[in-house]
């Protein structure tokens, strides 16, 4: 009873004053009866007031029922003072969500352990050094060959597991003929006994699925697309879908919390890596090797033993690529083999975002920064406005650090509703932020818990806030001393100094996110206003596959049926889209010399593809129907420049070299204007379109089984078609199948998404840090213009001058306002260290880039200041002077 | 007869002895009870009888409770709970162990 009943005393607040009374008059009424005085009666009881505080002190927790006090005089405060108090909530509130949801994104993407058995022992292998392309990068596929000697070299340190990108796949579920997508990834068959998880339906795969190329057409599936896609149905083990040229059949569901290892994206279906069809092919990579160490073990030595079998693996496998250049080969066996921790898993996700998000999260803490700074500042207004009472509170006997809690607990109720608005707010907009990130027909997904570790971080985050803006403002205020107060008035110039301080700091940390979301604007700008050289005007992609693969003729057939849609304007084919990120390349031998460092780019294009695309062609022809590979291609500027000196090349021949040996004389028909061709951030690659017809080794045209429909659409909304389209090419031939519709436009945009993430966010967070500056700014100057109040009426009535008056009003402010712009300035220049891989054709140092944020301050400042020193100017000294 | 004194370090001693003979009293009956029973040597100080009952009722030794009596009026009687037995036991060894204590000194000097 008796804590519970304390704690409960402290809420029953009255009712417990008046039934210690109740028992205290019911003592004299007794004695009363009894015969004795009442006055008697109530002096031998002693001081009612002494007796009630005493019980009632032993029935409640005397720090809990002072708290309880503070709390409701701290909410009257804050009604007090409506709008301020609002201002400072949503501001706070705003800022703490987004520091949340920054932490939500960052936990989720980078620092939360996988759920697997020892995540700490995970560890991930890449190579870094010089590509195939010659160009320097870090590389984290494998061969599976390679992984599968790795492997048995590491057998007594630790446990290698082979897992593929995961990909979005076609499948199709026999009952329904129906084609989806689905997230597929390939896995070794003990990654999940090697994770330690557990089916939640069926079983798992284990190593006797992963023995044979072929040999366990089986799936797992995830819980998520368990209960996505067949509503947790029990009878799913046992179903098959098609996938490629297989059936599998499904036979378990993974545990609910693994959902892959990659972040970002949820895996949907697993398949053993034996099914992959080039599990054997020692030149394709497609594999991610993480590693799981055994207990103990050191990981350099491992490393090292890792690294020699690769070094083996590719220098046999390299010795029969005789059509390499030396060079390239050089560089290629020169890479060296990286182990790193990834008890997070690994994703492109990671890599491409880390840094983005991590920039972002400086960005809203600065933010939060100005907006602590802004609620210091109004807390030392509100503090000055309550001095006296302060005064009083201590002349009647409070302690200093009852003081401090009664300010402090106003600070933490604001710091409370903020950092529930903050929730709502960090709910909503983690989540807004993964949508964004949206690569057409594959959107990120992330998993956002909001468990311990958000909760936590909310927890913490709101903590420090308060100690932030709260203790300062309320150490000052509990330091008051009554004589001086009630002399009229303290040192005003300290209070001054520690407000105009905070200017200063804000004004940094507004200028840094200022300056920061310049560059991301710049970047973003300067990418999506790149010329790509092609038009991307209603141009609707339909991305077929026919399984089995059909001949070419098939193809045109299909296309010749889509031109005749009404709304269509144009039909051509590719193998891929521009811009798709897919790449096919190879050396390129002019007049049988050796193979060349620079890679060439080929794309397989119909006749007429220049035309649809609005590529123009400056010399020679298009290709055209009877055109056979090799016989006729089409190549742009810049491999003209780059293989032929710029000499006109209509109707020179080159060779394409392999990296077999085996080369291919192509003959130039024509050239083209450059165009970007998979993706606007490198720099122009040559590029060669090739026909798609070519003879195979029978004399016949050989069989295509993937092709991209080019279509250009009269109507500016080309998706309007897509059913229409989708259904002409089912009907035209058996096994055609459309798996994706996107426009040109939406695969141009998903060039810049980072960017324009970065871009989006940091132009609001600037605006935001811009505008809680400014009220800040407005505030002190406020403040301190109703301080100099007296002194400005004096000096007016004395024929003081506006400007000496404008002067006297804004000088600490401007003070603080330089110092601040310096010190962000500083900042914003080392910072470009930091953000230089997230920025295109801009630079830190640029002065243009200084200039905005230098101007978009000052006018801050100007627009803060001028109603003020206006204020300051009509000051009408006699009724000033009047009521002092 | 220094009464106050004397009570001090023994005040809960007697509410407790008091409740355990006599439950369910109210604060006036139990100061009456000590002064009754010490044949008026001992008198509960009336001032300092009410913090100590509020302090043992939170302390879980006593409960108390609101009853109407015949006049009509409220009264908040007291009892003995079983922390509150257990307590007595203990306060009353520790008493027995000091006076005895006590005497044996003035008996020897």
């Amino acid at each position: 009873m008796s804590l519970w009943s304390r704690i409960a005393n402290v809420f029953r607040g009255d009712g417990l004053s008046r039934e210690i009374e109740e028992e205290f008059e019911a003592h004299v009424a007794e004695a009363v009866e009894q015969g004795r005085d009442p006055e008697e009666a109530r002096r031998a009881l002693g001081r009612a007031l002494r007796q009630r505080e005493e019980s009632h002190d032993v029935k409640v927790i005397a720090w809990l029922d002072s708290l309880r006090a503070d709390a409701i005089f701290g909410w009257r405060q804050l009604k007090r003072n409506k709008i301020t108090s609002a201002a400072a909530i949503l501001s706070l509130a705003l800022a703490i969500g987004a520091c949340t949801s920054a932490f939500r994104l960052i936990d989720a993407l980078l620092w939360r352990p996988l759920p697997v058995a020892h995540p700490e022992q995970l560890y991930v292998l890449s190579r870094k050094g010089m590509g195939f392309d010659n160009k320097p990068g870090e590389w984290d596929s494998w061969a599976y060959p390679a992984f599968a000697q790795m492997r048995a070299a590491a057998k007594d340190q630790a446990e290698l597991i082979a897992i593929s990108y995961a990909d979005r796949s076609d499948v199709t579920y026999k009952t329904d003929q129906e084609m989806e997508k689905a997230n597929l990834q390939f896995v070794s068959g003990w990654m999940f006994p090697t994770f330690g998880i557990q089916p939640a339906a069926g079983r798992l795969f284990t190593e006797n699925d992963d023995r044979q190329p072929g040999a366990s057409p089986y799936a797992v599936i995830s819980y998520d697309y368990w209960s996505r896609r067949f509503g947790r149905d029990p009878h799913i083990i046992g179903r098959t879908f098609h996938f490629g040229d297989g059936i599998y059949e499904i036979v378990g569901v993974s545990e609910k919390k693994f959902s892959g290892t990659e972040p970002g994206t949820v895996v949907d279906i697993f398949i053993p890596t034996m099914m992959h069809h080039s599990v054997t092919r020692q030149d394709s990579t497609w594999i991610r090797t993480l590693a799981v160490m055994k207990p103990g073990i050191a990981i350099e030595p491992l490393r090292a033993k890792l690294a020699a079998v690769s070094h083996a693996f590719e220098e046999k496998r390299l010795s029969g690529e005789t059509g390499l250049s030396q060079q390239t080969l050089k560089g290629v066996l020169a890479n060296q083999v990286l182990m790193e921790p990834a008890p997070t898993g690994a994703s492109g996700m990671q890599q491409e975002y880390s840094r983005a998000l991590s920039a972002l999260a400086v960005l809203v803490l600065m933010v939060l920064l100005i907006a602590c700074a802004n609620v210091a500042n109004l807390m030392t207004v509100q503090a000055a406005a309550r001095a006296r009472e302060m005064a009083l509170r201590v002349s009647i006997g409070a302690g200093r650090w009852r003081l401090v809690q009664m300010v402090l607990v106003e600070s933490a109720m604001l710091a409370f509703f903020a950092a529930a608005s903050g929730a709502l707010f960090a709910w909503w907009s983690a989540p807004f932020v993964v949508s964004m990130i949206n690569p057409p027909d594959n959107p990120a997904r992330l998993i956002l818990p909001a468990d311990w570790r958000v909760l936590g971080f909310g927890m913490a985050l709101t903590l420090s806030v308060i100690l932030l803006f709260g203790l300062l403002p309320a150490l000052r205020a509990s330091a008051v001393k009554p004589v001086s107060v009630l002399k009229g008035g303290d040192d005003p110039h300290s209070r001054r100094r520690l407000m105009h301080g905070m200017i200063a700091l804000q004004v940094a940390f507004c200028f840094l996110v200022l300056f920061v979301a310049g560059l991301f604007v710049t970047t973003f700008q300067r990418l999506s206003n790149k010329p790509t050289g092609f038009s991307a005007e209603r141009i609707l992609l339909l991305e077929t596959t026919s399984r089995p693969a059909q001949s070419s003729i098939y193809w045109d057939q299909v296309a010749e049926r889509l031109r005749a849609v009404p709304g269509v304007e144009r039909v051509s084919q590719s193998a891929f889209p521009l811009l798709k990120g897919d790449n096919w390349n190879d050396s390129i031998s002019i007049n049988g010399g050796p193979p060349s460092i620079d890679l060439a780019y080929f794309l397989n294009v119909s006749p007429g593809f220049l035309e649809t695309m609005r590529i123009p062609l400056i010399a020679g022809r298009d290709l055209r129907d009877g055109d056979l590979y090799p016989n006729a291609v089409i190549v742009n500027e810049t491999f003209v420049r780059k293989f032929l000196n710029g000499e006109n090349p209509v109707g020179r021949a080159v060779e394409k070299a392999s990296d077999d040996g085996s080369r291919e004389r192509m003959q130039i028909v024509g050239v083209m204007r450059d165009a970007y061709y998979s993706s606007i951030r490198s720099p122009m690659l040559p590029v060669v379109f090739v026909p798609f017809h070519h003879k195979d080794a029978k004399g016949g045209l050989s069989p295509e089984s993937d092709e991209t429909f080019i279509v250009r659409t009269a109507s500016s909304n080309p998706l309007a078609l897509a059913t229409t389209l989708r259904q002409e090419v089912s009907r035209t031939r058996s096994g055609f199948h459309i798996s994706n519709v996107i426009t040109q436009k939406e695969l141009n945009e998903a060039q810049t998404i980072r960017e324009r993430l970065l871009a989006t966010l940091a132009f609001f967070f600037g605006a935001v840090a811009l505008l809680l500056a400014g009220i800040g700014l407005y505030g002190v100057l406020n403040y301190s213009l109703q301080q100099q109040q007296r002194e400005l009426g004096i000096r007016l009535a004395l024929g003081a001058q506006a400007g000496n008056i404008a002067r006297q009003v804004t000088a600490g402010i401007f003070v603080a306002v330089s110092l601040g712009a310096v010190a962000g300035l500083a900042a914003g220049m080392a910072s470009g260290r930091y953000i230089e891989s997230l920025l295109y054709q801009v630079k830190a140092t640029d002065i243009s880039m200084l200039a905005i944020p230098s101007l978009t301050i000052l006018l801050a400042v100007i627009i803060a200041a001028v109603p003020n020193v206006l204020k300051a100017l009509h000051i009408d000294p006699v009724a000033m002077l009047r009521v002092e | 007869m220094p009464k106050s004194d004397s009570l001090q370090g023994s005040l809960d001693l007697l509410v407790l002895k008091i409740l355990s003979r006599r439950p369910r009293q109210h604060g006036y009956a139990i100061m009456s009870a000590i002064s009754e029973m010490s044949e008026d040597v001992l008198r509960a100080e009336e001032g300092s009888l009410y913090p100590a009952l509020h302090r043992m009722e939170e302390a879980g030794w006593i409960r108390a409770e609101w009853i109407t009596k015949d006049t009509g009026r409220r009264a908040r009687i007291y009892e003995l709970t079983v922390a509150g037995r257990k307590q007595l036991a203990a306060e009353e060894s520790r008493w027995q162990l000091v006076t005895s204590a006590v005497n044996r000194v003035l008996r020897t000097v």
